[in-house]
Order: structure tokens, then C-alpha cells, then sequence
């Protein structure tokens, strides 16, 4: 698994986990009495197949048993994911900060709030294809898109969104670790889907405070 | 008189009439027989599918080895590689899977099955076939009309799809998705003479229960498939007008909404998995229990979990749409009841696994081939639960481990399905046997690569590799050399597989011509096809339709001491 | 040429006639097409108080007398399965014939309202409501038109006592035909 840089990053990769070793168990002792069951009745002479409708109660519970396994097994999943998506996409914690994400055709378009840390005045920074967060800090995502639909991805985060026209979308994060890191598409946007890159850099407050300064004078 | 003395005297009329004194045109082209428009559906499949397989091709040697002339095909451009992926999509979901597993066997089996001489309306079966041919062939033309073909991704969402200047193929977008709706009239005709066909025609004697699963799970599949996709049809005339005329029914702007077209979409997109994962289901478990000699295990309780599956299927839809920008406890809702229908669909490998206890297995290659479907099909069936469940689904949605996942669900349905029905019947349809061999070697060099080509994808897809990209330069967390190096393994197997089918048609050819003749009965089965003769005549029985005595399953009975006991023979 | 029917279509273990039977499912799939059309203007009109303020410009008299033109012509269809029934292939047929003289009026008054409607300005494009009103009635009058010549066939075996069954058939089709219009028109003139 790639870098975990986001608070709930590990929280997604702990139910993937979960999900690998209930399925998982389920799927090796499916596939283990498949195998054990062609490699023991291979056809031998003289010996006939067993006549059995499948109603019969002794071999029936052989079905009925591992069911009532894998219910248990799926509500356990169940409440792991609600738990899971609940907090990462259902309930938004309050902002340290807020930012606007613009997909278009091919480019990522992101407002930083700028100096005043206030999003839609004069100072706000706009950045193209390079988005800058500070560690440890709340963030709020307003996310739109002005043609097609994208979806702002940034893997290391495990955010995914997709972007609608039309539509304004909040979502969360809070870094956990500077760095700098791949922000996808991951909605087919057409022919310049493939070029649709992006950087996030993640920067300690005194780095995100510098930047800041630096874009104010460059603007 | 009877219905059978009826059939007698009927079918002496029609085999006169109809041996030898047919011309090229009216047996071969517009014949009304179903196990010849049978043929003409699996050939176009299959042939779309060597299409298909091209296109697999040249995009994972794109992917593999960026920037390379592709021999046999040259530079890929980015429109060329999304028209490539969306066609390749496309094509083998709907000009494959849908017309080999549902339509050819269904057509051949359905009637032969149930004891019938032929579908109850064979001349919608044949304007059917001449519906689906026409859609194939706008589709291949889509793709050198001016601009390429569509590159909007199988799912064609809106506004991508909808505007021209966004896709940049407006005449391609068009005639892709009025092929696609003219392939959903084709399997609506086809599907209604499926249904009425199994519903109205079968052998006297025959019950609900004695009829053989695959036909059950063929007519499921049609009916699902026709209570889905009318939304999508709608929605599909709605995205042409916006394509065309300039209507606003996805457009934002204009008072449209494009997340409509995708729950329109899903609607019938889910079920849609179904429709063709029954027939495979169908065909695997007739093989198993063929081979095994052995009764289904709870033939009922299989009847009754596909009929709850299939129920299900219509209120999962929205798991694909969890980041789409649906009201987020929305997919809440979802993920409870995707979550559930991995009981049924668990209930159904839990079956067939179950048939094979206390069989007498033969290791056939339909045999193999029914197997491997099982097996490979649990990986499909085990990691949809990851996308199932919402938390899991936000990072993996749409990257390259949503792909490996519907391809270990495709690929055992479309591929390793087809491949299993095509070496069981095809005694039956050639009247000669396949090299055992040859098939043994052609399953080996086809079952490996194909787990050596997915694998690696998976892995890649939990290194945040995102789909419908065609060059990862410009992402430097996936342009690393180790996620080359398992692009390029995925490549080498797939060139490998390919090259493995030329064992197959070899063995198709070489046995058609010179193998050993069939015989009624080769694999000493149960059910009605194989009490006729290898190939069958027009009109199925010659001396006249079967009666049935019992269900299609009768193997290894203890009161009998052959292990077999057919259908028709009476009590 | 009369194309012999196989045995497969003469057979009937569920009691039901196959053409019947047949009809029922095409039905059915017809069910959902105009299902998804009716539900997703359903969902846009709910979502978009302000088409009403389209909507006022249909006129509702035209409607309602398509209304009645199509009730009367599914009568007249009930009428010639009658016939037909009773082995009166001439009187099926001339009933079949007032019935697609109904169809006709029905598309005529059709025609009339969207020239009269697209002289003005409203258009396809116009906005949503007119999209959804277009389509739906459009994609309605397909299947009214696609009925007006399948009966024109039917009609011409009847009058030959031919295929009498199939009058019965033509007749489910074309109440169908009829209902739908029936969940159009409030959906696209009533409700202002």
C-alpha cells in the first residue's frame, strides 16, 4: 500500500484489511473444499456417484452453515464501511480552511483563501495543477467542474470525489504529513483524460506560511 | 390424436421439404432454424471478440511500452486509446458475452432441451439476428467515421458523451449508442421468444422442474434483462435528441441532470451482470453435473436463489455511483443491500461446489472448463465485496482493481463460460469430438495467463492506479519502474493467451474435419439434445418430437445400473 | 408464401395462446421503456417548480380530445375482437379499420397542435419540459403509428379470415397504446 497521508487514510486501508481476511476466509475454504473435492472423487471403475437430491438434512447443512458464516461475515462489513464512509464523506468536522477545486478540461484549477484564510476575496491565490495544504490543518473542498465530469483523486489522502457541472460538492481532509504527491482524474474526461495531473504539496505551517507570502507578491 | 402422433406426421412434411432442396441463401443467411441462427450469433460473436481481443491488444502494449508503434496497428493517441477501451468494452459485453452466451446457446439449447422443433417465433428469432448484425456493423463502422470512434467509456456518461465539442467524436458518440440500443431491440425480440418459448413449448411430460437448469437460468436472464433495460432505451433516445438536436435532458445548465443518465444506466448496468453471469451459471452447473454424474445438488433451492438474485439485483445499482455525487446515506443504503447479494450469489457457488461431493469427476475439458469457471469466478465474486463495501470503495473506485474485479467476473462468464459450452456441445452441433488434447492444452495456455494478466492489476490498482489513462508519465507515483515492470508482466501474458486460441481454432477446424464421429450421446448426459441426432436436422427429431419421463439430473440412480437415465426414456 | 409453423408454436403448457402470451411480455418490456421517460420527467418536474410556467402553454382541449379519440378507437377494437372471436373476419376487419381511422385522427390533431406549438416558439430545444414533452409524446406516437400499420396488416388477413387470433393480439397492443396516453396526458397538459 502506498503512503498514508491523510487522518483517515489508515482507517480505509484498516477496513480493506478486514475485508481481505473475512472474505478471504471464506474464499480459501470455498476454493480448498473445491479442489479437495475434485482431487477426491475422481472417477475410479466400478465405483458409481452417490445419488443425493441436496434436501437431505445431513449434507444440506453443509450449505446452510457457511451461510449463516458469511451473514455474520457481511454484517461486520457492513458496519465497518457505514462507520468508514460515515466519517470520511457523511459528516464534515469544522474547517481550519477552505479551498475551491475547478476541474475542466485538462486541468486542475485550484483557489487557496490566501492571507486572510477567507475563500472569494481579493487575495485569494489561484494555482493551476499544483494545489499547496498545510499539514495538520482541516480543509474544506468545494468542488465543481466546469464541462464534464471529473473526479479530484489524491491517492495518498484516499479522497475521491467526482466533479459535476452544475454542482457544488464539499468534501474534508486534514493532512497528516508533508510531501508532495499525485492528485488524479479519475473520471474519463476525454482525450486529455491521460494529462490531468496534478501535485498537492503538503508543507509544515512555517513552509504553507512562506508560500503564501511568495504568491501574494508574485500576484 | 396425440400432439406427439401430430409431430410425427408433421415432421416427415418438413424433413422432405427441407433436406437438399435449400439454396446457400435460405439455409445459411436467412434461415429460420434456431440452431442455425444459433451458429450465425456464435460466429459474429466470436468474431467480434478477435476484434475485441485486437484492441486488448494494442492498449495494454500501449500501457506496457508507451509510445511504441503497436505492429499491426502503429502509434495509439490518446482519442485512439479511449475510443480503443471504450470499444473494447463495449464489444465484449455486448456483442460478445450477450449474444454467444444468451442468444447462440440459448437459441441452440432452449428448444432442443425442452423437446421443441424449433423457437415459437422463428422469423422474429431471425429478425432478431438481422437487428444485432446491423449493430455490429454500425458499431465496427463507428470507428472510422470522421473524428474516431466514441471515447467516452463504455458507461458513456454525460456531458462527455452528450456534446460534441467535448468528446470530440460527435458522429462516433451517435452511431455507437444507436448501435448499442439496436443490439437492446434485438435481445428484446430474442428474449421474448426465449421466454414464450419455455414457458409454452415444452415436451409433454415435461415439468417446471425437470426442465434443464441452463434454460431456466437463459429465460431468467432474458426476463431480467428485459425488466432493465427499458429505462436505459429511454435514456439512450434522451441522449441521442442531446446529441443530435440539442436538447438539454443531461445538461446542467439547461435544467438537465447528468447524474440521471447514470442511475438510468446502472439500473440496467447491474442487472446487466446477471443477465449473462445466469447462463454461464447454467452452463457450468449442466457440465458439472454431466461430468460428475451426479443429481444438482437442491436443484429448487438453486432455482429460488437465482430467482432472489436476480429480485436483488434491481436495488444494488447505485454502488457504482458512491463518489457520483448521490446524496452521501444514499450509499449506505447500497452497501447493505450490495453486501446481500453476495448470499445468494454465495448460495449458488456453495451448489455447484456441492454437486461435485461424492461425485465420479471425469476431468473432460468442458469439465475443466466448467471448474475453472468456479474457481476463478470466487476471486471475481470475493473482491467485489471491497467495492461493495462504501468505506473500501472510496479509494478503490475506478482504478485499475475495479478493472481486475469485473474481469475476474467477465472473463469466467464471457470466456471461460463460452469455452465450456462450446467443447460440451459442440459434438453436438458438429457431429464430431474435439481433440481432447488439443483442448486440454488450449484450457492450460488460456487459464494461466489469464490469472498472470489480472493479478498484477489488482496490485497495481491498490498503488492508486486510476483507469482510462493511456500514459502514466505524467503521474510520478505510477511511472515507477516497478509498476512498469507489472504492466508489462499483464502484457507478455495477454500476448501469450492470445496466441494460445490459435490452438483452438486450430482444433475447431481440425475436428470439424476430421474428428471422430460424435455419435447421439458422447458424454452419456441426461438431457434432450443428445437423444437426436449429431448434428440435429431441421425440425430436431426426425421420428418425431420426445415425450419426457423425469428430470434432467438422473445420474448414478441406485435403481438402475447404468449411471444415466434420459429424459425421454420411459419409466 | 405461408411459412409453416413449427410445433414449438402450436404447443401451450401454461394454458395461455403463445401469440397472447408473447404479446403480454412485449408489453412488458414496453412498461419500463415508457417508465423510464414518465419517471425521469417525473423526478426534473419535481426538481424544477418553474416548468409549469412552460407547461401552460399546452393546450389542454387538444389533448383531451386525443383522449377520446383514442378510447373511442380502443373500443372499436374491443368491437372487432368480438368479431373475430365469432369466426367474422369481414366485420373484425372493418372494425380494425375504424380503429386505425382513430389512429390517424389521433396523429392528425397531433400534428396540428406541434405545428401550431413549434410556430410559436416552442421548440424541443426550448427548455426541459418541451424536451420531455417531444419525447415522450413523439416516442407515444411511434407505437401509435407502428399500430396503425400492424392492424393495416392484421386487418388484410381478417378479411380473408386469416390469423384471426391475431385481431385479439393487435387489440392488447393498442389498449396498451391507449393507457399510456392515459398517464401522458395529466402528466404533460393537466398539470400546469
Amino acid at each position: 500500500m502506498i503512503d498514508q497521508a491523510s487522518t483517515y487514510a489508515a482507517d480505509i486501508d484498516n477496513i480493506i484489511i478486514w475485508v481481505a481476511v473475512l472474505a478471504g476466509f471464506w474464499f480459501f475454504v470455498a476454493e480448498g473444499v473445491f479442489f479437495w473435492l475434485i482431487l477426491k472423487y475422481r472417477a475410479k471403475p466400478g465405483v458409481k456417484a452417490q445419488y443425493l437430491e441436496g434436501h437431505e438434512n445431513h449434507v444440506k447443512k453443509w450449505v446452510t452453515w457457511p451461510h449463516v458464516g458469511i451473514l455474520a461475515f457481511d454484517f461486520v462489513i457492513i458496519v465497518m464501511a457505514i462507520m468508514v464512509w460515515y466519517d470520511v464523506k457523511q459528516q464534515l468536522p469544522e474547517p481550519d480552511r477552505t479551498i475551491r477545486v475547478i476541474g475542466q478540461q485538462w486541468a486542475w484549477t485550484f483557489q487557496h483563501p490566501g492571507q486572510d484564510n477567507q475563500l472569494d476575496t481579493d487575495d485569494d491565490i489561484f494555482t493551476v495543477d499544483e494545489l499547496h495544504v498545510e499539514v495538520d490543518q482541516t480543509y474544506h473542498f468545494l468542488l465543481e467542474a466546469t464541462d464534464v465530469l471529473h473526479s479530484f483523486s489524491i491517492p495518498v489522502f484516499r479522497i475521491k470525489q467526482d466533479a459535476i457541472p452544475g454542482r457544488t460538492i464539499t468534501g474534508w481532509f486534514e493532512a497528516t504529513q508533508t510531501g508532495e504527491y499525485d492528485v488524479q482524474c479519475a473520471e474519463i474526461c476525454g482525450i486529455g483524460h491521460g494529462v490531468m495531473a496534478a501535485r498537492v504539496h503538503i508543507e509544515d505551517s512555517d513552509g504553507h506560511a512562506a508560500w503564501v507570502a511568495s504568491a501574494a507578491t508574485a500576484q | 390424436m396425440s400432439e406427439t402422433a401430430v409431430a410425427v406426421e408433421h415432421h416427415a412434411d418438413h424433413a422432405h421439404d427441407h433436406h437438399g432442396s435449400e439454396g446457400f441463401l435460405s439455409k445459411y443467411v436467412f434461415s429460420t432454424d434456431h440452431k442455425m441462427i444459433a451458429m450465425q450469433y456464435l460466429f459474429t460473436g466470436m468474431g467480434m471478440a478477435v476484434i475485441g481481443g485486437f484492441m486488448a491488444y494494442v492498449f495494454r502494449m500501449q500501457l506496457a511500452f508507451p509510445g511504441i508503434s503497436v505492429p499491426g496497428f502503429g502509434q495509439v493517441s490518446p482519442g485512439e486509446y479511449n475510443a480503443l477501451v471504450t470499444n473494447h468494452g463495449s464489444i465484449m459485453i455486448f456483442w460478445v458475452a450477450m449474444p454467444v452466451l444468451i442468444a447462440a446457446f440459448g437459441n441452440y439449447c432452449i428448444p432442443l432441451m425442452i423437446g421443441a422443433d424449433d423457437m415459437v417465433f422463428p422469423r422474429i428469432n431471425r429478425l432478431s439476428y438481422q437487428i444485432f448484425l446491423l449493430s455490429a456493423v454500425i458499431l465496427l463502422l463507428s470507428l472510422f467515421v470522421q473524428g474516431g470512434g466514441f471515447g467516452g467509456a463504455w458507461t458513456a456518461y454525460p456531458p462527455l458523451s452528450a456534446v460534441g465539442d467535448y468528446n470530440q467524436t460527435s458522429l462516433g458518440a451517435s452511431m455507437w449508442l444507436v448501435a448499442v440500443a439496436l443490439e437492446f431491440v434485438a435481445f428484446l425480440l430474442g428474449g421474448i421468444n426465449f421466454i414464450t418459448t419455455l414457458m409454452n413449448s415444452r415436451a409433454p411430460g415435461m415439468k417446471a422442474y425437470d426442465i434443464p437448469l441452463v434454460c431456466w437460468m437463459i429465460v431468467i436472464a432474458s426476463i431480467l434483462f428485459m425488466l432493465s433495460v427499458g429505462p436505459l432505451i429511454a435514456g439512450a433516445v434522451m441522449l441521442l435528441f442531446d446529441q443530435t438536436i440539442g436538447t438539454g435532458f443531461y445538461d446542467p445548465a439547461r435544467g438537465g441532470d447528468p447524474i440521471l443518465w447514470q442511475h438510468l444506466f446502472w439500473f440496467f448496468g447491474h442487472p446487466e451482470v446477471y443477465v449473462v453471469l445466469l447462463p454461464a451459471i447454467g452452463i457450468t452447473i449442466d457440465i458439472i453435473a454431466t461430468f460428475a454424474r451426479k443429481k444438482v445438488f437442491g436443484y429448487k433451492m438453486m432455482l429460488y436463489t437465482t430467482v432472489a438474485t436476480g429480485v436483488l439485483s434491481f436495488f444494488v445499482w447505485a454502488h457504482h455511483q458512491f463518489l457520483a455525487g448521490i446524496d452521501p446515506r444514499m450509499a449506505n443504503v447500497f452497501t447493505v443491500t450490495t453486501l446481500l447479494i453476495s448470499i445468494p450469489i454465495a448460495e449458488l457457488c456453495f451448489v455447484i461446489i456441492a454437486t461435485l461431493y461424492g461425485g465420479s469427476i471425469r476431468l473432460t475439458t468442458p469439465m475443466l472448463w466448467a471448474l475453472a469457471f468456479m474457481a476463478e469466478f470466487l476471486i471475481g465474486g470475493v473482491t467485489g465485496i471491497f467495492l461493495g463495501a462504501s468505506g473500501a470503495d472510496i479509494y478503490f473506485h475506478d482504478t485499475y482493481f475495479v478493472l481486475a474485479h469485473f474481469h475476474y467476473t467477465f472473463y469466467p462468464i464471457a470466456i471461460i463460460g463460452t469455452f465450456a459450452a462450446f467443447t460440451y456441445w459442440f459434438p453436438k452441433m458438429f457431429g464430431k469430438m474435439m481433440n481432447d488434447t488439443l483442448g486440454k492444452i488450449h484450457f492450460w495456455g488460456t487459464i494461466i495467463p489469464f490469472n498472470v494478466i489480472f493479478i498484477p492489476l489488482f496490485v497495481l490498482g491498490m498503488g492508486g492506479q486510476h483507469r482510462r489513462i493511456y500514459n502514466y508519465e505524467h503521474f510520478p507515483e505510477l511511472a515507477g519502474e516497478g509498476m512498469y515492470q507489472l504492466r508489462e508482466l499483464a502484457t507478455y501474458a495477454l500476448l501469450v493467451m492470445l496466441a494460445f486460441q490459435l490452438v483452438f481454432f486450430y482444433n475447431c477446424i481440425a475436428s470439424w474435419m476430421r474428428g471422430k464421429k460424435a455419435g447421439k450421446n458422447p458424454w452419456e448426459s441426461n438431457t434432450l439434445e443428445w437423444t437426436t441426432e449429431s448434428p440435429p436436422p431441421h425440425g430436431n427429431w426426425p421420428e418425431g418430437l420426445p415425450n419426457v419421463y423425469r428430470g434432467p439430473y438422473e445420474y448414478a440412480h441406485p435403481d438402475r445400473e447404468q449411471d444415466y437415465w434420459p429424459q425421454n426414456e420411459p419409466a | 408464401m405461408a411459412f409453416p409453423k413449427p410445433q414449438a408454436t402450436l404447443r401451450s403448457a401454461t394454458g395461455i395462446p403463445t401469440g397472447r402470451l408473447a404479446v403480454w411480455w412485449l408489453l412488458a418490456s414496453e412498461v419500463v421503456i415508457f417508465g423510464g421517460v414518465l419517471g425521469s420527467y417525473l423526478m426534473h418536474r419535481l426538481g424544477h417548480p418553474e416548468w409549469a410556467d412552460a407547461a401552460i402553454h399546452t393546450n389542454t382541449w387538444i389533448g383531451a380530445t386525443n383522449t377520446f379519440v383514442l378510447l373511442t378507437s380502443s373500443f372499436t377494437a374491443v368491437l372487432a375482437h368480438q368479431a373475430a372471436e365469432r369466426g367474422d373476419g369481414k366485420t373484425a376487419a372493418k372494425f380494425l379499420l375504424f380503429t386505425i381511422g382513430g389512429a390517424f385522427t389521433f396523429l392528425g390533431i397531433k400534428s396540428y397542435e406541434w405545428w401550431y406549438e413549434i410556430s410559436h416558439g416552442y421548440t424541443i430545444t426550448s427548455n426541459g419540459f418541451w424536451a420531455f414533452y417531444y419525447t415522450a409524446a413523439g416516442l407515444h406516437a411511434l407505437h401509435v403509428i407502428a399500430g396503425a400499420i400492424i392492424m393495416g396488416i392484421v386487418a388484410f388477413d381478417a378479411w380473408r379470415n386469416l390469423e384471426l387470433q391475431r385481431v385479439e393480439l393487435i387489440g392488447i397492443y393498442w389498449h396498451f397504446v391507449d393507457v399510456v396516453w392515459i398517464f401522458l396526458f395529466p402528466l404533460l397538459y393537466i398539470a400546469k
